[in-house]
């Protein structure tokens, strides 16, 4: 595969992920995690324990998905480009050594 | 798939975390196995934790007019194996649970059990099974990385009609939370297994040689006979 295979299909998944916002206008986009609470919840079910600490607002409960998306794509990141940068620099001679290349 | 703190009564969460931490345990064990073995696999663990992180905190719309998110534990299962796979979830698990109330700590072992153990089994079955059928080494990819994360939201449509049957069964009650679950997450695990695809390729390019050592794939000249991959 080489970049023009990746941007396909990193289109790919956009397109699949914004499709509902478009094919739904309507729909809530409510948490399925939240659905079966609520689903369990109806049943007359009351949990017994609760979290030991709940964000305070719906800011800092995003604030904290973003750090953890964050962290995760810092690293992706580092190591693609650490890995890259390695290559590039040995030159194209040892490319062709290295390189296995996916069928 | 996260079953949320305090949703799981006794005896059930302690059955989850029984039978869940022998397995977080043998990873345990397999992750300073492997780290010893083979210190320079450590980036490459960093890499697959970093995948599951990005992915489990992403929450994404579905057909279904609701949003779950994917959990990135099939290619880690690939690549490290499951094992240390499930120890990569218990970290972002936790993360969830204390920082997030999200999931939760009473719910940890059975959330351990669908993301860090049944998705990781799954997929590190299916990524076997693709390389014995031949199939293109992408396909195998994407099908283990999407069968992983379908059978994580299974397990948990599984684990909560075992606790909340309906009036009419377990059965009923797994097709409703299958519903709720499961048919979400069919496009968001199409997505991950193409996401999936994408970095096993960069992966297989430029540490090919690391993923022959940890014998995820094979290259010519580091282990014998059978071609799946060409240089």
């Amino acid at each position: 595969m080489n970049a023009k295979h990746y941007a396909i299909l990193i289109i790919v998944v956009v397109v699949l992920f914004a499709a509902p916002l478009i094919l739904f206008p309507a729909a809530e986009f409510s948490g399925a995690d939240s659905s079966a609470e609520q689903a369990i919840s109806d049943q007359g079910y009351k949990p017994w324990f609760s979290p030991i600490w709940t964000p305070p607002s719906s800011e800092i409960e995003t604030l904290l998905f973003s750090v953890q998306a964050a962290i995760g794509a810092i690293i992706i990141g580092y190591f693609i480009g650490y890995e890259r940068g390695k290559r590039a620099q040995k030159g194209t001679k040892s490319k062709t050594q290295v390189i296995a290349k996916i069928e | 798939m996260h079953i949320m703190e305090g949703f799981l009564p006794n005896p059930w969460w302690e059955i989850w975390f029984a039978i869940a931490m022998p397995f977080v345990a043998y990873g345990i064990y397999r992750l300073s196995k492997v780290t010893k073995k083979i210190p320079e696999a450590l980036p490459l663990l960093a890499l697959m934790g970093a995948f599951i992180f990005v992915l489990s905190s992403l929450k994404l719309p579905s057909v279904t007019g609701s949003t779950s998110h994917p959990t990135g534990t099939g290619l880690a299962a690939v690549v490290v194996g499951p094992g240390i796979t499930s120890v990569l979830s218990i970290i972002v698990l936790l993360f969830q649970a204390l920082l997030l109330a999200h999931g939760g700590i009473t719910t940890l072992g059975a959330n351990v059990f669908s993301m860090g153990i049944v998705g990781p089994m799954v997929a590190y079955a299916v990524w076997i099974a693709s390389k014995k059928a031949r199939l293109p080494t992408s396909a195998g990819i994407f099908l283990a990385a999407a069968l992983g994360d379908l059978f994580t939201y299974v397990t948990t449509s599984v684990q909560l009609a075992l606790v909340f049957p309906t009036s009419a069964g377990f059965f009923d009650a797994f097709l409703k939370f299958g519903t709720i679950f499961a048919i979400t997450q069919i496009p968001l695990a199409i997505g991950e297994g193409i996401l999936a695809v994408i970095l096993f390729d960069f992966l297989a390019k430029y540490k090919g040689q690391l993923l022959a050592t940890l014998k995820v794939i094979k290259l010519p000249g580091v282990s014998s006979t059978q071609e799946e991959i060409k240089s």
